[in-house]
């Protein structure tokens, strides 16, 4: 098997793959980027949590029409998990809105999003929907 | 009129639309011009000078209309504040005028975003060479369309759809309405870049750019400048009967940023900053919202628009929907909003578009905005929005004298 690393740090790989946040130790603000500080309360101390892997689709939109080289049209969304919003495409659906809805139950999905030159693929992720 | 009330003597916009054969600095030029023969004033009367453009504010354009227009010395501010770049830059000329610095101020926004196509999004490299993490993300390959969208019809589509989600009653027909209200608005105004009337069918099949907003739901890119001398309360005192007449008074003058919120740094929160906005605006003034007799709202998407009847409390708390649907925001109205025809049919050249909003609103309390004039309006508010994000909010009052 391919060599693999994460699109972005906070997808975590492996048997179970989640994603992860950086929680303010003092106020529990939750943020996916390198943190310099709390931007809620301005503290400087994080944790490092894991998120559900389930989630709600609180917002979406089918993007026609993008800068050169992205593929479309592709669902982009926000996911609520457990409480903690998460900003993804919507995958494994037609992009339609027959097939995407507000409300929608997902659950997180990875996909191999490219390989570089010594042939180790990126692993993207985005949600699809949950069956049953 | 009380010495430390602000004041809008002169106002002036260009027409918005397409100016292959103007520069920026023409563009300005006219607005300055306009707005300071406007106010019975000129260059020498200006204490200081307020210049908004998003494209052009680090390459100095209020000290390169000055250049053309008079050198006098005065200090001058350039400004860039994403799309709330204009209101920004008429609150800092308010702001050298309150602190007591100068009687006379000008400011300005220009653009020129003809065939501009979209302003955001970064474009996809090809993947090659060897992934390495970087950026505050540990990104290895460019994330936009990867993970969601970075495109504003997108992020704004969101915006309207979150709204949808938390209150329902929203679909793509009841967005494109409110674009067709807009559009209509814009057969009235000379000064708009599109007013060309447009059916729902004509709406709706459109090109769709990010669902559920497709392009003539979107704001139009174009070029256009505004401009407006404000003055003192002390100062216009001592003006001609005239001037004092068709002087506009700003009864608020509000600019906010987002404050943190759960999901803010997923998707812009753009309604906490402007309810933060709104309700200080209203405060200043002393007046309600069914004291408004026209609003001139950020309608940067037709999804926008919807979110905004809420957040300036024009409607009560998850009412957007029924408001809209009880035809109060058409011209005829309880509530005009975006007779202009707003940013998706007048067009929003970004710097520009925050000063003439309040044009708009000034030009039918003075009575004197011809066909399109809501009749006897002696109290309007413009709002602007910049992602990031910036929330700019003005009352304006007609002058009793």
């Amino acid at each position: 098997m391919a060599t693999q690393i994460p699109l972005v740090d906070y997808l975590v790989l492996g048997d179970r793959p989640h994603l992860v946040a950086h929680e303010c130790t003092s106020c529990a603000a939750r943020y996916f980027d390198r943190r310099n500080a709390c931007a809620s309360c301005g503290r400087t101390e994080f944790a490092t949590v894991e998120l559900p892997t389930e989630g709600e689709v609180r917002a979406f939109t089918i993007v026609a029409f993008a800068a050169p080289g992205i593929p479309t049209p592709f669902v982009a969304a926000v996911v609520d998990c457990g409480g903690t919003s998460v900003r993804a495409n919507i995958i494994n659906v037609p992009p339609d809105p027959e097939h995407v809805s507000l409300g929608m139950q997902v659950r997180l999905a990875t996909e191999v999003v490219g390989t570089d030159d010594e042939g180790t693929e990126a692993i993207g992720f985005g949600f699809e929907p949950k069956e049953g | 009129m009380a010495s430390d009330d602000l004041w809008i003597l002169g106002i002036h916009m260009t027409k918005f639309g397409k100016h292959p054969d103007k520069d920026m600095v023409d563009l300005a030029s006219e607005a300055v011009l306009g707005a300071l023969a406007d106010a019975g004033v000129t260059m020498a009367d200006m204490g200081v000078i307020a210049a908004g453009s998003l494209m052009a504010a680090s390459a100095g354009i209020g000290q390169q209309l000055q250049k053309q227009l008079g050198q006098t010395g005065v200090p001058v501010y350039n400004v860039a504040n994403a799309c709330a770049t204009g209101a920004t830059a008429l609150r800092v000329a308010m702001m050298a005028i309150k602190s007591g610095e100068a009687d006379f101020g000008l400011a300005f926004g220009v653009e020129k975003l003809a065939g501009a196509g979209l302003l955001t999004g970064g474009s996809r490299k090809d993947d090659s060479g060897v992934f390495t993490p970087s950026g505050r993300y540990g990104a290895v390959a460019p994330v936009d369309g990867r993970i969601g969208t970075e495109i504003m019809p997108g992020v704004f589509a969101q915006i309207g759809m979150e709204y949808g989600h938390r209150y329902g009653g929203t679909s793509f027909e009841l967005f494109a309405r409110i674009s067709e209200k807009n559009h209509a608005h814009s057969t009235l105004n000379p000064l708009a870049a599109y007013s060309k009337r447009m059916t729902l069918e004509e709406i709706m099949g459109d090109f769709m750019v990010a669902y559920p907003n497709t392009r003539p739901m979107c704001s139009a890119n174009c070029d256009g400048a505004a401009a407006a001398v404000v003055v003192s309360g002390a100062k216009l005192a001592t003006l001609s009967l005239e001037q004092r007449r068709r002087a506009v008074k700003v009864s608020a003058s509000v600019l906010t940023t987002d404050p943190w919120e759960e999901s803010c740094q997923i998707l812009p929160d753009v309604n906490t900053l402007t309810r933060n906005a709104a309700t200080l605006a209203y405060e200043q003034a002393g007046i309600g919202p069914s004291d408004l007799d026209l609003v001139e709202l950020h309608d940067c998407f037709a999804t926008a628009e919807l979110v905004h009847y809420d957040n300036l409390m024009l409607c009560e708390q998850g009412g957007a929907v029924d408001f809209f649907e009880s035809g109060a925001t058409w011209r005829d109205g309880a509530m005009p909003v975006n007779v202009s025809g707003g940013l998706e049919s007048k067009g929003h050249p970004i710097g520009a578009t925050g000063i003439a909003n309040v044009w708009e609103v000034a030009t039918h309390l003075r009575g004197e905005a011809g066909p399109r004039q809501i009749e006897g309006a002696t109290v309007g508010l413009t709002h602007v929005i910049g992602l990031g994000s910036a929330c700019g909010v003005h009352i304006l009052e007609k002058s009793a004298a």
